[in-house]
């Protein structure tokens, strides 16, 4: 799988594309791979601050709970509606399907970030394991 | 892939061979779906006081049985609390099959073995000597029918019988399972070579009508969407049979059964706590696990078994609380991740199979 270029990754499997200093957050396709199908996602409300690193939100597949861990810090400025009534689009368009916009407090932190191929390698890594 | 009670078990198959938890729930409600659960322990009594032997330790009236027959039963401490919960067979004339759960293999043997000594009768446990597969949906029986010569249509629900399957003589074909639909177990040898073809052909068998694997995940989901008990959650060693609500299998007027003495004086004493049916109203999935409250916040009881109901497109759940919380529409809260999310309680099952048209 080759994931997208025109953003970076962390290693709990989120995605984050900014521009200038709006971010947009979503999952990657392996994250919903290894959820299965995605029947709720909870998300902070607009305003809220969140911190690089620290939980914000989680995803619930049939069986599991799963944290969302904030790739970044800033302030939430917009949710993804679609996601309160069909949760699946994340299965179906994972890179598509963002789950929330915020306008970021620290860019600086995005350097620490992995590049599509090192999360690919990191995927792959994992896996071997 | 899991470790389940010691077995390496899948919680679904991939979603490339259109399976899944949602997938394979949905196969099992509307088509077929078949289940390895060779995980799970059989038990054998036989010998002159078979049946006295399974009266002592069962709760379940066995006596009731034809040949053939069988019913839904449990092993009680003298408690009156779970050992386990167990489907009772009546193979032959002295000959009981107990089939229990995978993570009280041992526990289980060791109670019957050592509470019915006092009986002329043989325990064996052959656990090992089966391969057991669960076939189960409104399409299993044209699915098992394609691969036998016994008359399905002759086998009532929770009756059995024995025939060829896929060329093996002498099968026990049984009209049980844990998914509320139709469907069937069989007890096939256990080695691999033996197991994987009888899987193997009967995949073969219900492609056309779509069949899929199905693992862990489902089938919890299909049997919490029919109210069926799973030990550890809904049944323990802390929880009695009236607490349960599963008085219609507890015989009460056979004598001399392991726990019936505490279950009288318990019933006379009036519950404290009892099991529910919730579905959620507010945004949320209750688990396992979470705290029960009452709609001013304080904790009246738990979870114990909590997820979202593919078929029923609900978020449902099973929890103890105080009998004057168990009314049909009273509102409570789930605490889940700190937060009182609201939920009612709901009849059940939530789920009730279709009865077939006359």
């Amino acid at each position: 799988m080759a994931y997208p270029t025109d953003r970076k990754y962390t290693k709990e499997h989120e995605w984050i594309k900014v521009v200038g200093l709006e971010a947009v957050i979503g999952i990657t396709d392996h994250a919903q791979e290894s959820l299965g199908d995605i029947v709720f996602v909870e998300l902070p409300k607009v305003g809220a601050d969140l911190t690089a690193g620290s939980t914000f939100g989680t995803v619930e597949s049939v069986k599991a709970v799963s944290d969302l861990y904030a790739p970044a810090s800033g302030t939430v400025t917009e949710t993804n509606g679609d996601l309160a009534t069909a949760p699946e689009k994340v299965n179906k368009d994972p890179h598509g399907s963002w789950m929330l916009k915020m306008k970021l407090k620290n860019p600086g932190e995005l350097a620490d970030l992995l590049s599509s191929t090192a999360y690919e390698q990191f995927v792959a890594e994992e896996g071997s394991h | 892939m899991v470790d389940f009670n010691g077995w390496d078990m899948p919680v679904e198959y991939p979603a490339s061979i259109g399976c899944g938890i949602i997938n394979e729930h949905m196969a099992v409600r509307t088509g077929v779906g078949i289940f390895d659960v060779s995980h799970m322990g059989d038990i054998r009594l036989a010998g002159p006081q078979a049946l006295a032997a399974v009266q002592h330790i069962s709760m379940n009236d066995a006596a009731k049985l034809a040949i053939g027959q069988a019913q839904y039963s449990a092993l009680l401490y003298p408690q009156g609390t779970f050992v386990d919960d167990v489907i009772v067979h009546r193979l032959g004339e002295d000959e009981y099959l107990l089939v229990i759960n995978a993570g009280t293999r041992e526990k289980d043997f060791n109670w019957v073995h050592d509470n019915t000594r006092q009986f002329d009768c043989a325990v064996e446990n052959l656990s090992d000597d089966f391969t057991q597969i669960a076939i189960q949906g409104p399409k299993a029986v044209n699915t098992l029918q394609k691969l036998t010569d016994a008359d399905l249509s002759a086998v009532k629900f929770y009756w059995v019988t024995h025939g060829t399957v896929c060329g093996l003589k002498d099968i026990l074909i049984a009209r049980t399972g844990y998914t509320a639909e139709d469907g069937f177990e069989i007890y096939v040898p256990a080695d691999e070579a033996t197991s994987a073809r009888i899987w193997h052909e009967i995949l073969s068998a219900g492609k056309e009508v779509g069949i899929v694997p199905c693992g862990l995940g489902s089938r919890n989901t299909l049997r919490l969407e029919g109210k069926l008990p799973l030990y550890g959650h809904e049944i323990s060693d802390t929880i009695n049979v009236w607490e349960a609500g599963l008085d219609r299998f507890c015989k009460m007027e056979k004598p001399g059964f392991i726990g019936r003495t505490v279950l009288e004086k318990a019933k006379n004493e009036g519950l404290k706590r009892t099991l529910v049916g919730l579905e959620m109203v507010e945004r949320g999935i209750a688990r396992d696990g979470h705290k029960v409250l009452d709609n001013s916040g304080r904790e009246i009881g738990y979870v114990t078994s909590g997820s979202p109901a593919p078929f029923l497109k609900k978020n449902i759940a099973l929890a103890y609380v105080p009998p004057q919380f168990a009314a049909i529409g009273t509102p409570i809260k789930i605490e889940i991740r700190g937060q009182g999310v609201g939920a009612q309680v709901v009849p059940t099952p939530f789920y009730k199979r279709p009865k077939k048209a006359a």
